[in-house]
C-alpha cells in the first residue's frame, strides 16, 4: 500500500519535471518568432539607422497592408486546418470589379456590391470544404484557375481603369491618410483588431481551433464543424475583398492579374507567424508579426542596397529556420529521427 | 469479377473516357462554332498537341512520383525557369569558348545537374529536418525565383544556338524531339513505378509511412531521391522547351506547379499518396491540353479554359468522393 | 527445458521516459521451441518492452542476448535481420499494394536495374500463403481483404525469414475461431522448428491453451515468470493487477426514477438490429459483449453521430429524431465516446477549454466567451474528479491517460446531462483511477442520472451495472439484473448461445 502511494508521488514529480521542460521549450517555440523579429530589427537599425524612422516603418507597413489584411483572413481557414490558394486570384477578381463597377454604379454602390460578388466565391469554396467535406487543397486550386478565367471573361482581358482618377474620393482607402496615418494601414491595424479579439476571445474563435486542433473531437463535442469550416472561408473572402479594395483605390487602375502568385506570399507570412499547417494553431497576432518580418525584409535587405532578389532567397531561408525550429522544439531533436 | 472490381475499372478508365469525351464534344462543336474549315482531330492538330503537353507532361512524371510518396513539390516552377537560364546562358560563358557546338552537351548537361541538385536540396531539408514537404517547397519556390532573377535581373535572357534549334525543331517517325522526350520520360517513370523496388516502396511510403519505417525501407533517401527526380524532370522540361525557343523570361515556370498538379490530380493520383498511376497522370496531361487546344478550336479564349480546368478539377473530386461514399449508416464526422 | 540455451534474453531492462521509469530492471528470456506469454495490464510496460526489443527504443539499461551474444538492436531492421519478428496488433499495411508487396515490404526481391523480381516473390508468397490456408493470394491488394485477413497478412511476415523469435501481439483480436485455429497451428509449427515465440494477449483461455510459461509485468517491473500447466487464471491475474480480480456485482441499488431513455426495435443497416431497451433515472445499465457487436454504434445512434434504418428513440416518454451532436446535447445527452485522443480531446487546446467544448456558446459575456465561467466550472469538476494538472493552461496532451479521461468525464458532467452514456470508460487507465471512476458511475446514478456504460471489461460491467444487456453480433441477446447475472450466462449470451431462461 505505502509502495503504490511512493510511486504514485513518485508519478506526479516526474509529471511536474516534464511539464516544466515543456513549458521551457513551449516558450522557446512560442516567442522564438519574436525574438527573431527584435534581433532582425536590431541589426537593420544598427546598419542603417534609416530603418526605423517613421517614414519607412509607414511606408513597410503601407506596401505590406494588402498581403497583411489577406493573411489575416487566411490565418482562420489555416487553423481550422484548411487551406486557401484562391486568395491571390480571388483578390485580383475583386479588384477588377471594384474598378469596373467604379465608373458604371459609382463608388458607393460598387463597394458592396465587389464585397457581395467576392463573398459568393468565399461561399461556394466553403461550401465545397465545409459541407461537402472536399480537399481544401485542391479544391482553392480549382478555384485559383477558375476565379482567374472569371476574372478575365469579365474583364474581356483589358486592363481596367477609372476614367476620372484625379476627381474620385474612392482614392482615400489605397492613398488617403488620417490622423497622419495612411488609410491602409489604419484598415490593417482595425482589422487586425477586430479578427484578433474573434478569433482569442470569442466562441466561434474556440471553434476554430477545435475543429483544426481535432475535428472529430469537436464533432463529438456537439461542434457543427462544416458551419465553423464555411465561416472561416466567408472571412477569408471579406478579408480579400478589403485587399481588393485598397489594391483597387491606391491604383485606381489594375491588370487582371494583379494578385497572382499572393497565394503563396499570404501563406508564407502566415506560417512564418507560426499557424500549423496541420490545424489548431497560430494567433492573429503571430501572423502580423509574420507579415511585418516579410516586409520588413524587404524593405531593409533594399535600405542596405541588396538587389530586390535577395529578399526571396532570404525569405526562403526564414520559413523553413522558423517551421524547423518550431518542430525542433517540439520534438526535442533538432534533426528529424526518419532514416 | 471480385466485388469492387467494376468501380475500380471505371476509375482507372475515367481519365480516358473524359478524354474521348473532350475529343467526341470538340469534333462536333467544332462543326458549327469553329472558324477554321479543319477538323478538330486532324492528325496534323494531334500531333501538335502532344508536342504542346511536353513541359507540362515531363513535370507531371516527376510529381507523380513525389505525390504517390506523399510529398508535394512547389518549387518546380522555378526550377524549371533555372535550368532554362543555365542552359541558355551556359553556351556564353567563355570557358566553353573553345568548344563549338560540344557546348550543346555540356550546357544541357550542366542544366540538367542544376536541376537535380535543387531537387535533391528539397529532398534532403524535407528528410533531416522533418518539415512538411508543403513548405519546404513553398520555401524554395520563393528562394529559387530569387536564383532566377540573380542572373539578368528582370531582363529576359536569350541565346539561339541554331544546331540546337533544329535538334529540337526535327521530327523523327513523324513525332518532334519534345513529344519522344514526353513518351520516353512517360515509359521510364512508368516502368519505375511498376516494375522497381523502388517504385514500389514510393506507394508504401505513401500508403502508410510507419508501416514502411516498420519494415526498414529508409524513408528519407528514399524520398529525397525522388525530389532529385523531380528536380532533374523540371530541368529536363526546360531544356526540350528552351532549345528551341531560345530566350528565357524570369517569370517562366511561374504557376507551372499548379498546372502539373492538376494534371497529376486529374489523373487519380491521391492528394494523400499511396496511389496514382503514371498512365492517368499520361491521361492527365493529355485531358488538360486537349481542353485547351479544344475550347480554343471552338473560340473560346483563355478565360474560359481556367474557368473550366478550374471547375472540372472540383468536379473530379466530387465525383470521387461520392463513389467512394459507403452508405447512410456511415459515421457522420 | 532448463539446459538448453535461450534464443532471446532480456536481462534488467531499464527504460525511462522524462518523469516515468516506464520499464524497471525487467528480466525474462524465450526458451527454442517455447511459446512465452507476457501478460500485464494496459500501460503496465508490455509495448514499450517489444519496442526495446525491436530497436525502436533504447534501453537505458541493461541487456539483450541472443544465444550468448550480446547485441545491440539499432533498429527495426536490424532486429529483423538478426531473425526477431513482430506481429504488430495495430496493422501496418500499404492497403494499396498487394498481399506479396506487403508481406515483403523492405524486403522485395530484385532482379536487374533495381526491377522486382515478381516471379520469385509470387512463388514465395503463394508458398507461406498456402501454409495459412487463407482464401486469397499473392496479387489481392491488401485493401480488399477484410481485417482478418488483413491480420493473416501482418501473420504472413513471421514465416518470410529464418526466424530465430516471433512476438505476437494480440494477433487474434480481430480473427474468428476458424482464422484462430490457423494461427494456433501456424505457431506450433514454428515452435516444432524451435523458434522462440512471445505471445502478448489478455485472453485467458488463448494463453492457457497454447502457451508454455507465463511473464507477468505490473507498472514497468517484472512480477515473475510462472509455468502455465502450475497456475491458474486467478494467480495470473492477481500478479497482473496486484491484488484477486474482483467480480463482485453491484449491491447497492438506488431509487429508479422514471424512464429517461427508451429504445424500441431501433436498427441501423447491418451494424445493429431490433435493439429495445430502457434506462431509468438513477439506473446504470451496463452493455457487454465483444468487440464489434454493435454497443458503440447504438451509443453513437443515440448521440446522433449515425441515422438509424428503423425503429425510435423515445427520451422521457417522448418521441425524437436525434440528427446531430448539437442535437442530442441539447436533449441531455452526453457521450463518453470510446477513443480519447481521437473523439474525446483536442489534445493540443489547454484543459479548460477542452472541458467547456460542448457548451461554449452558452458562456457568454457580452460577445465573449465568459472565462471566468470557465474556469470556475474547471476548477469544480478538477476538484471533483481529482484531476490531477498543474493547471488550466496545461495542454490536454501532456497529462496521464487516466486524468485525461477525467476531463473527459468532467466535460460531459458539466453538461448537467438526463441521460450520461460512457463508452469503455476505463480502458488504458491504471488501477487506481479505475475504481475511482466505478464510484463515480455509481455515485452519478445516485444522483439520478440515467447513465450507460459501455464496456469490454466483465468485472467494470459487473461491479457499476444495476442490469447488464449482453449483445453478440448486432443483437440483444439477453438483459440481466444484477441479481441474476453470473460469470457463465453473460458469456453464454455475449457467445451468442442462447439460453433456456427467458431474459
Amino acid at each position: 500500500m505505502t509502495e503504490t502511494k511512493q510511486n504514485a508521488s513518485d508519478l506526479r514529480e516526474g509529471i511536474m519535471a516534464t511539464l516544466t521542460k515543456q513549458q521551457i521549450g513551449s516558450v522557446l517555440a512560442k516567442q522564438g518568432i519574436l525574438i527573431a523579429f527584435a534581433v532582425f530589427i536590431i541589426a537593420f537599425t544598427i546598419a542603417n539607422p534609416k530603418f526605423l524612422s517613421v517614414d519607412n516603418v509607414f511606408s513597410v507597413v503601407r506596401s505590406s497592408a494588402i498581403l497583411g489584411v489577406m493573411a489575416l483572413g487566411v490565418t482562420f481557414v489555416v487553423i481550422s486546418g484548411n487551406l486557401d490558394l484562391s486568395v491571390g486570384s480571388m483578390m485580383s477578381f475583386s479588384t477588377i470589379v471594384v474598378l469596373d463597377l467604379h465608373d458604371k454604379i459609382g463608388p458607393f454602390l460598387a463597394i458592396p456590391a465587389m464585397f457581395g460578388m467576392t463573398l459568393c466565391l468565399g461561399a461556394f469554396i466553403g461550401f465545397l470544404v465545409g459541407y461537402l467535406r472536399l480537399n481544401s487543397l485542391i479544391v482553392t486550386l480549382g478555384m485559383l484557375s477558375a476565379i482567374h478565367g472569371l476574372t478575365l471573361t469579365y474583364s474581356g482581358g483589358q486592363n481596367m481603369d477609372i476614367a476620372d482618377k484625379e476627381g474620385t474620393w474612392f482614392s482615400v482607402f489605397g492613398q488617403g491618410t488620417a490622423l497622419g496615418i495612411p488609410v491602409p494601414i489604419l484598415i490593417f491595424a482595425a482589422l487586425a483588431a477586430l479578427l484578433g479579439i474573434v478569433l482569442a476571445k470569442t466562441a466561434f474563435g474556440r471553434k476554430v481551433y477545435a475543429v483544426g486542433g481535432n475535428g472529430t473531437a469537436a464533432t463529438f463535442s456537439g461542434i457543427k464543424r462544416a458551419r465553423t469550416v464555411f465561416t472561416c472561408y466567408i472571412i477569408s473572402a471579406a478579408c480579400v475583398a478589403t485587399a481588393g479594395l485598397i489594391q483597387a483605390s491606391r491604383s485606381l487602375g489594375s491588370q487582371n492579374t494583379v494578385g497572382q502568385g499572393l497565394e503563396l506570399e499570404v501563406l508564407a507570412a502566415v506560417i512564418l507567424g507560426g499557424a500549423s499547417l496541420l490545424g489548431g494553431s497560430g494567433t492573429i497576432f503571430k501572423t502580423v508579426i509574420g507579415v511585418l518580418i516579410l516586409g520588413f525584409i524587404q524593405n531593409g535587405l533594399l535600405l542596405l542596397g541588396l538587389q530586390f532578389y535577395v529578399q526571396f532567397i532570404v525569405t526562403w531561408v526564414i520559413i523553413i529556420l522558423a517551421v524547423w525550429l518550431d518542430i525542433a522544439a517540439k520534438r526535442g531533436k533538432l534533426l528529424s529521427p526518419i532514416a | 469479377m471480385q466485388p469492387g472490381a467494376l468501380s475500380k475499372a471505371l476509375k482507372n478508365g475515367a481519365i480516358w473516357g473524359f478524354i474521348v469525351l473532350e475529343l467526341i464534344f470538340f469534333s462536333v462543336a467544332g462543326e458549327y462554332l469553329s472558324l477554321s474549315d479543319k477538323a478538330f482531330m486532324d492528325y496534323d492538330n494531334m500531333l501538335l498537341l502532344l508536342k504542346q503537353s511536353a513541359p507540362i507532361g515531363i513535370i507531371a512524371m516527376g510529381m507523380t512520383i513525389v505525390m504517390v510518396n506523399g510529398n508535394i513539390d512547389l518549387s518546380v516552377g522555378a526550377t524549371y525557369a533555372i535550368a532554362a537560364i543555365i542552359l541558355l546562358d551556359s553556351m556564353t560563358w567563355p570557358i566553353f569558348a573553345g568548344l563549338g557546338d560540344w557546348v550543346i552537351p555540356v550546357a544541357c548537361l550542366l542544366a540538367l545537374a542544376v536541376g537535380t541538385l535543387l531537387g535533391a536540396l528539397n529532398g534532403l531539408i524535407v528528410w533531416k529536418t522533418g518539415v512538411d514537404a508543403f513548405i519546404v517547397t513553398l520555401g524554395s519556390m520563393l528562394g529559387f525565383r530569387g536564383i532566377v532573377f540573380m542572373f539578368n535581373g528582370e531582363n529576359p535572357t536569350s541565346h539561339l544556338n541554331w544546331t540546337l534549334v533544329d535538334i529540337a525543331e526535327a521530327e523523327f517517325l513523324g513525332l518532334a524531339t519534345a513529344s519522344w522526350f514526353l513518351l520516353a520520360v512517360t515509359l521510364v517513370i512508368w516502368f519505375v513505378m511498376t516494375k522497381t523496388v523502388h517504385g514500389r516502396n514510393a506507394y508504401a511510403i505513401g500508403d502508410n509511412r510507419e508501416a514502411a519505417v516498420n519494415a526498414g525501407i529508409r524513408v528519407g533517401p528514399h524520398m529525397m531521391i525522388n525530389f532529385a527526380i523531380i528536380g532533374f524532370l523540371a530541368a529536363l522540361s526546360a531544356v526540350v522547351f528552351y532549345s528551341e525557343s531560345g530566350s528565357v523570361n524570369p517569370n517562366d515556370g511561374q504557376l507551372y506547379e499548379l498546372w502539373v498538379i492538376t494534371a497529376v490530380v486529374l489523373g487519380g493520383t491521391k492528394i494523400t499518396g499511396g496511389a496514382g498511376s503514371v498512365m492517368g497522370t499520361f491521361g492527365g496531361v493529355i485531358a488538360i491540353q486537349l481542353l485547351r487546344k479544344g475550347l480554343g478550336h471552338i473560340g473560346a479564349d483563355t478565360s474560359t479554359v481556367n474557368l473550366v480546368i478550374g471547375l472540372i478539377l472540383i468536379a473530379v473530386l466530387f465525383l470521387e468522393r461520392q463513389l467512394n461514399v459507403k452508405g447512410k449508416e456511415e459515421l457522420k464526422v | 527445458m532448463t539446459d538448453a540455451k535461450p534464443v532471446l534474453h532480456l536481462d534488467d531492462i531499464v527504460k525511462t521516459f522524462p518523469g516515468v521509469r516506464a520499464l524497471d530492471g525487467v528480466s525474462f528470456s524465450v526458451m527454442p521451441g517455447e511459446v512465452h506469454a507476457l501478460m500485464g495490464e494496459n500501460g503496465a510496460g508490455k509495448s514499450t518492452l517489444m519496442k526495446v526489443l525491436g530497436g525502436i527504443y533504447q534501453p537505458d539499461g541493461g541487456a539483450i542476448y541472443m544465444g550468448d551474444h550480446k547485441v545491440v538492436m539499432a533498429g527495426p531492421l536490424e532486429a529483423k535481420a538478426k531473425g526477431i519478428v513482430f506481429i504488430h496488433q495495430e496493422l501496418s499495411l500499404a492497403e494499396e499494394l498487394t498481399v506479396a508487396e506487403n508481406i515483403y515490404l523492405g524486403e522485395l526481391p530484385r532482379k536487374s536495374f533495381g526491377r522486382v523480381d515478381w516471379a520469385t516473390l509470387a512463388e514465395r508468397t503463394n508458398a507461406i500463403l498456402k501454409k495459412l490456408n487463407v482464401g486469397f493470394d499473392a496479387k489481392t491488394r491488401v485493401g480488399d481483404l477484410s481485417i482478418a485477413n488483413q491480420q493473416m497478412v501482418e501473420i504472413a511476415r513471421a514465416l518470410t525469414v529464418d526466424a530465430k523469435a516471433v512476438i505476437f501481439d494480440e494477433p487474434t483480436a480481430s480473427l474468428t475461431d476458424a482464422e484462430k485455429s490457423v494461427l494456433f497451428d501456424v505457431i506450433a509449427d514454428l515452435k516444432s522448428e524451435g523458434v522462440g515465440i512471445i505471445y502478448i494477449s489478455h485472453r485467458m483461455e488463448e494463453i492457457f491453451k497454447i502457451t508454455d510459461r507465463i511473464s507477468i509485468l505490473r507498472d514497468g517491473q517484472y512480477q515473475g515468470t510462472v509455468a502455465t500447466a502450475d497456475t491458474d487464471e486467478e494467480a495470473v491475474t492477481q500478479m497482473m493487477i496486484g491484488r484477486t480480480l474482483d467480480l463482485s456485482r453491484n449491491a447497492s441499488h438506488h431509487e429508479l426514477g422514471d424512464v429517461a431513455l427508451e429504445v424500441r426495435g431501433l436498427s441501423c443497416g447491418k451494424l445493429y438490429q431490433d435493439v429495445s431497451f430502457e434506462v431509468r433515472r438513477g439506473e446504470v445499465v451496463g452493455f457487454y459483449g465483444l468487440v464489434g457487436a454493435g454497443r458503440t454504434e447504438i451509443a453513437e445512434t443515440l448521440f446522433g453521430l449515425r441515422d438509424p434504418s428503423a425503429g425510435k428513440i423515445l427520451l422521457d416518454g417522448e418521441e425524437v429524431r436525434i440528427h446531430s451532436p448539437a442535437d442530442a446535447i441539447a436533449r441531455g445527452i452526453s457521450l463518453v465516446p470510446e477513443d480519447r485522443k481521437g473523439q474525446g480531446l483536442v489534445l493540443g487546446m489547454n484543459c479548460r477549454d477542452n472541458m467547456t467544448l460542448p457548451q461554449v456558446d452558452d458562456l457568454k459575456a457580452g460577445p465573449f466567451v465568459a472565462e471566468g465561467a470557465e474556469i470556475a466550472i474547471f476548477d469544480q469538476y478538477r476538484d471533483r474528479l481529482d484531476i490531477r494538472t498543474p493547471g488550466w493552461k496545461q495542454q490536454v496532451g501532456n497529462l496521464s491517460g487516466g486524468n485525461q479521461q477525467k476531463i473527459v468525464i468532467g466535460k460531459w458532467l458539466s453538461m448537467h446531462p438526463n441521460v450520461l452514456i460512457v463508452d469503455e470508460p476505463t480502458r488504458g487507465i491504471d488501477v487506481g483511477s479505475k475504481s475511482e471512476i466505478h464510484k463515480l458511475l455509481r455515485e452519478l446514478a445516485a444522483q439520478g442520472y440515467a447513465v450507460m456504460v459501455i464496456s469490454s471489461e466483465m468485472p467494470e460491467v459487473l461491479h457499476v451495472s444495476d442490469r447488464i444487456v449482453a449483445m453478440y453480433s448486432g443483437r440483444i441477446m439477453r438483459t440481466f439484473t444484477s441479481e441474476e447475472v453470473s460469470e457463465d450466462n453473460l458469456i453464454q449470451a455475449i457467445s451468442g448461445i442462447k439460453s433456456n431462461e427467458a431474459a
